[in-house]
């Protein structure tokens, strides 16, 4: 949690200022119970008017100093933790901008969503209450105690044993019944699977005329939550009654015992009834002491998760000396990078070369890919094939950098590819994933994405080639039509050519199509490949696929199992030669 | 006017779930009035013993003594009682919440199948699990709050009316303050919460929307532009935000000091008043200790108010999944049909939507055994023919026959019983890899479990899992690969051996050795059986009886793989297309 706390020095003066109005307001507060005991004492006993208005007044003014006081605590408590909040918001995301994909599998899509928002939230909500209350509520209870103390030291021994008393119970009502709603909270998560899994196959479901045995499942995870809650109902039911008992039982005390003092003549009448006063502050701060030890036990808990963020490095990085412009390249005297340049543009140098290349995923022992060498021309035709778990798309997520390789190296035009700046390095790409992700905004929002200054020229050029252009313009609304959120609107195949044109616009000099083609109708499909052979023709194009026919006229075929290339080459020569690729030819047209 | 009639019916229809536990509703409302009575009565018995203790050598001992007894018997009683009351609340609540919850559960099973495919899963599972946790919370948690709440603020002003007429009516008279000042806190609060909720929703659809495509983002550097896009919104939020957390948190400091100025009030009239002789200073006491006290209720009816708006949301929308309409009962139909493997569409006309017609004059004539292939682009209807077989929707017109009975004439059970189903989307619940296949039948024996995962080749691949048959599945399959899963989607029907089948065939992602597999097990299953086959491989549709083409929706073209070739349609160039040679 201190790690996090350096934020808190761009709110300094909040953080100063805040605390110590409402320290201000408590003592006011505090001082109150002692102005009405002076108006009993004094006032009624001397029956002076002028005495009790005047006493009175101070009254509403502490009440009214208090409000200003607390106003400007507030206010400065919303402003650091709000600006705490968004600044460690705002950083996390860049943070997390910078992880490679290793890092980002690790910790989870869902993972980092909850933490940016809950955990972030949740500290935010901690730096208020500091602000807030912790200076607030401890003092006003030891600050009770204390004033008891000046009255009477001996009838102060109540306060000595009553507020301990009170902490310890809280403290055990909530050791008890915590643990119970972690308890209560899976098996709710069980609710919600069963329904999950109900929805999702309720066809099967049907299909089986299982729907009594889903009820039976379902009534017993329901009741499992009602107990639960039950139990730990009785539990805390506690708390209230508890508190409430030991406090009142305490009153009785100081009747008792203060009657005692006054009889000796040490206490006076209007005192007894201070103390009375104060044992009612002390019940209602000891509460939100309890609340706050909560509120920064599940805090420390989020600024270890948010930490963990941002302790993690990538392990994918940009060296000291690269090329980070390719275009501008030319203006740079640098000896290296500018011979680097002429080899860029060398037509002669492979446009991606592997050597030797194995590669795991972090974490697991096993090489997801191993020992792979090729060379891709220019212009080149290339299809990847294999089944399953073979390491086609591993073999993709290697060349933008998106891991690291372990061993080997890949070149692209002659240059390892740790050499350029990641920006550099991914213009050369265009990737069409298997699943068509559209990003909410208009029609050309989404193509924009890849190329932030493409004009409406390209824009319609790319739609045109990824065979899109008829539904486009038939759109209300045509290019500046919105899509929704993950494309909802729009069908699959729709879906699948705005990605298509997306990779197009930026005219990268590497196409990847992995298996992105599944969603078009077989026309539609041939179209695409015709227009992209005609428009493209300098472009290589890598396709992945699990079909064999869909590859069947690339130059080269790069067969893959688990993890090794065991072919590559044309068609004819490795469905003679490789026997996998047989078995895979076989299977599907037969 | 209207949707305060709509609120108090939502609110009945509540309470009417509520109804079988009401000896526990009844419960906690005497506890509450007991406990409230009980403990309003404290501060004017401290009162009184205040009276007896005035000066050196004037203490009552005695009458304090009888005092601390009295007081002593209502702490006990005030403290069982709010046990009591917070005891039977809970269990009203959590047994009302678990039969609300059965009842859309129940409701879940029986509904058609358009309310599935319509509804966002997430929308109904978020109702299931939070709104109804919410209504918890709100509405009857709440309820109770409420009630006590105003059992003390009427307490309370009876109590202080009772011992002073005057200094009672001004603490009434000031009542209306803390209203004023609570209730126009909460309708800024609440603009300004519901401007934060909404931003709040706009990052995390922006988050979810970057953090889950990282790989795009990466891929098109797009890193720098998201974070300008972030950051705007973040900023949009940190505005609101501080201005909606200071608004709220003024609630406490602006009732403490009504509070305060009621204190002062009555401490001042309660002096006079104790000069004149009018109440003793022991009542002036009792008076304080209420005035203390005072906004406290109001300051939670106010929250319990907020509370009780959102559960009204929540329970409306319960509501709106309870009431979903039913299935037709077919409790009184045919019960059992001897199937003998023939299927006849006649004249079938569907559509989802009403005015969009998709499916028209629909006829096949399915022999016992025959192989029924369906064919066509993604997209094309083709599970739609499955749910008009498999009742999971009814046709508009027209009518479908099982051995020679109206599907309409037997009870769903009875028609599913006949079908033997294997969807591409496999589903496996979290459970073992027994209870998986185990599924469609009941009391099997271990030999007849392992004969299934034989017959459909799966027995192999479930020996090498860590823990054989008793392997949990997780919760998204993540430890079986999806061809794995269709194999022991097949083993669970291999078991049942039933007299059709419905198979859809997986269009990608199986490697090469599981489809074999697959191809072999769904073979076997097909021999002697009237089979309907969603198919993707040629090899599938060349052997089958009658090939189904559809486009669009529609049935374009019937016949078998060479009737259907020598017409040179639709059909033709699919063939063509899918399976002839062309450059990349």
């Amino acid at each position: 949690m201190l790690k996090l706390a350096r934020y808190l020095k761009y709110f300094k003066k909040e953080v100063t200022i805040g605390p110590f109005f409402k320290f201000l307001e408590a003592v006011f507060e505090l001082i109150v119970p002692l102005v009405m005991a002076s108006i009993i004492d004094i006032g009624i006993k001397n029956r002076d008017s002028t005495y009790v208005l005047q006493r009175g007044g101070i009254i509403l003014l502490l009440g009214f100093m208090g409000l200003i006081f607390a106003i400007i605590c507030q206010y400065s408590a919303a402003r650091a933790s709000q600006g705490f909040g968004t600044m460690v918001r705002n950083d996390l995301y860049k943070h997390i901008n910078t992880l490679s994909h290793g890092e980002l599998d690790a910790f989870g899509t869902d993972t980092l969503i909850t933490i940016l928002t809950n955990d972030i939230n949740q500290m935010q909500l901690a730096v208020a209450m500091l602000i807030r209350l912790v200076v607030r509520a401890p003092f006003l209870v030891i600050g009770a105690v204390v004033m008891s103390m000046i009255l009477d030291l001996r009838l102060s021994l109540i306060f000595l044993i009553v507020a301990p008393l009170v902490s310890l119970v809280i403290y055990i009502i909530m050791k008890l019944s915590v643990p119970y709603y972690r308890v209560r909270q899976r098996m709710l998560d069980r609710v919600s699977r069963i329904t999950r899994e109900n929805l999702s196959g309720a066809r099967v479901i049907r299909a089986f005329s299982k729907q009594d045995h889903e009820i039976r499942r379902f009534n017993e995870a329901n009741n499992d939550v009602a107990d639960i809650a039950i139990n730990v109902g009785k539990i805390s039911a506690f708390l209230n009654p508890a508190t409430f008992a030991i406090l009142n039982v305490a009153i009785l005390a100081i009747l008792w015992f203060g009657g005692i003092r006054v009889d000796l003549g040490s206490l006076t009448q209007g005192e007894v009834i201070a103390f009375v006063n104060y044992m009612t502050q002390i019940s209602v701060a000891l509460v939100v002491v309890a609340n706050l030890v909560v509120i920064f036990t599940k805090a420390s808990a989020s600024a270890r998760r948010i930490n963990k963020v941002f302790d993690t490095m990538s392990s994918v990085t940009e060296k000291d000396k690269i090329i980070s412009d390719i275009q501008s390249t030319e203006n740079q005297i640098n000896g290296v990078i500018k011979d680097r340049y002429d080899e860029i543009s060398n037509e002669e140098e492979p446009i991606v070369s592997l050597n030797k290349v194995s590669f795991a995923y972090p974490g697991s022992d096993e090489y997801a890919l191993e020992d792979i060498s090729f060379d891709i021309n220019e212009g080149e035709v290339i299809g990847i094939i294999g089944g399953t778990g073979s390491g086609k798309s591993t073999l993709i997520n290697l060349l933008p950098r998106f891991y690291d390789v372990d061993k080997g190296e890949i070149k692209i035009k002659g240059i390892p590819l740790n050499q350029y700046s990641f920006d550099s390095l991914r213009t050369f790409f265009g990737i069409v994933s298997q699943k068509s992700v559209l990003f909410s905004g208009s029609v050309s929002d989404n193509l924009r994405f890849s190329k932030k200054d493409a004009s409406l020229d390209d824009i319609k050029k790319a739609i045109e080639i990824a065979q899109a252009k008829d539904f486009v313009e038939k759109l209300p609304e045509g290019y500046a039509s919105q899509i929704n959120q993950g494309g909802r609107n729009l069908s699959g195949g729709q879906r699948q050519r705005i990605t298509i044109a997306r990779a197009l616009v930026r005219n990268p000099r590497i196409l990847i199509l992995d298996d992105s083609s599944s969603a078009l109708d077989y026309a539609t499909d041939a179209r695409l490949r015709e227009a992209i052979s005609k428009n493209l023709e300098d472009t290589t194009v890598i396709m992945v696929s699990q079909r064999a026919n869909s590859i069947k006229n690339a130059d080269q075929i790069i067969v893959l199992d688990d993890g090794k290339m065991v072919g590559i080459g044309k068609h004819d020569e490795l469905y003679r030669t490789c026997n996998i690729y047989r078995e895979i030819c076989d299977s599907q047209v037969s | 006017m209207n949707s305060y009639d709509e609120s108090n019916s939502i609110f009945r229809r509540l309470f009417s779930y509520a109804k079988p536990y009401r000896g526990f509703l009844i419960a906690a409302l005497i506890s509450s009035l007991i406990s409230v009575t009980l403990s309003l009565l404290i501060p004017i018995y401290i009162g009184k013993a205040v009276d007896y203790i005035i000066g050196p050598g004037d203490v009552n001992y005695q009458g304090v003594l009888d005092i601390i007894i009295y007081l002593a018997v209502f702490i006990g009683g005030s403290t069982v009682f709010q046990w009591l009351m917070s005891y039977s609340t809970n269990k009203i609540t959590f047994l009302t919440i678990k039969d609300l919850r059965s009842r859309v559960f129940d409701k879940l099973n029986i509904v058609p199948f358009e309310n599935i495919d319509r509804t966002p899963h997430g929308n109904i599972i978020n109702t299931m699990v939070n709104d109804i946790d919410i209504i918890s919370d709100g509405l009857l948690q709440g309820f109770t709050q409420l009630f006590s709440g105003l059992m003390t603020i009427l307490g309370t002003i009876g109590f202080m009316l009772s011992i002073n007429l005057g200094i009672g009516i001004l603490v009434v008279v000031l009542t209306p303050l803390s209203l004023f000042v609570a209730s126009s806190i909460a309708r800024r609060t609440y603009s300004k919460f519901t401007e934060q909720t909404q931003i709040r929703g706009e990052m995390g659809g922006l988050i979810e929307e970057l953090l889950g495509n990282q790989k795009l983002v990466k891929t098109y550097s797009y890193e720098d532009r998201a974070y300008e896009r972030f950051k705007e919104v973040n900023d949009r939020l940190h505005k609101v935000g501080v201005m909606a957390q200071f608004y709220s948190s003024l609630t406490n400091p602006s009732t403490r000091f009504v509070n305060g100025i009621v204190y002062a009030a009555v401490g001042i009239l309660g002096a006079f008043s104790a000069i004149s002789g009018n109440i003793s200073i022991g009542q002036l006491t009792s008076f304080l200790s209420y005035a203390n006290q005072y906004t406290k209720p109001f300051n939670e009816i106010s929250g319990v108010i907020t509370e009780l708006q959102s559960a009204l949301a929540s329970a409306k929308r319960v509501f709106a999944l309870i009431d979903m309409e039913a299935e037709s009962s077919d409790e009184e139909l045919i019960s059992q049909v001897e199937s003998d493997g023939r299927v006849k569409l006649t004249d079938v006309a569907f559509s989802y939507v009403k005015d969009k017609p998709l499916i028209e004059g629909l006829n096949i004539d399915v022999k016992p055994g025959s192989r029924i292939a369906i064919v066509g682009p993604t997209g094309s209807g083709k599970t739609t023919v499955i749910n008009l077989l498999m009742r999971f929707y009814d046709v508009d017109q027209g009518k479908i026959e099982v051995s020679g009975v109206d599907v309409l004439d037997m009870q769903r059970k009875a028609l599913r019983s006949m079908y033997g189903m294997v969807l591409q989307e496999t589903w496996l619940f979290e459970g073992t890899v027994r209870e998986n296949i185990a599924y469609g039948k009941e009391n099997v024996s271990e030999e007849e479990i392992m004969d299934a995962a034989k017959a459909a080749y799966a027995h192999s691949f479930i020996k090498r899992l860590p823990n054989g048959y008793d392997t949990i599945i997780t919760q998204d399959g993540g430890n079986l690969s999806q061809g794995q899963r269709q194999l022991l989607s097949i083993a669970r029907v291999m078991l049942l051996k039933p007299p059709m089948l419905i198979l859809d065939e997986a269009t990608s992602n199986i490697d090469t050795r599981t489809e074999i597999r697959i191809q072999k097990a769904f073979a076997k299953l097909m021999k002697g059986r009237t089979s309907f086959v969603v198919a993707h491989r040629l090899s599938t549709i060349r052997e089958s009886d009658t090939i189904l083409v559809m486009d669009q929706g529609s049935i374009i073209e019937q016949g078998n793989h060479e009737e259907l070739l020598s017409k040179e349609g639709f059909y033709h160039n699919l063939y063509n297309s899918q399976f002839h040679i062309t450059r990349a």
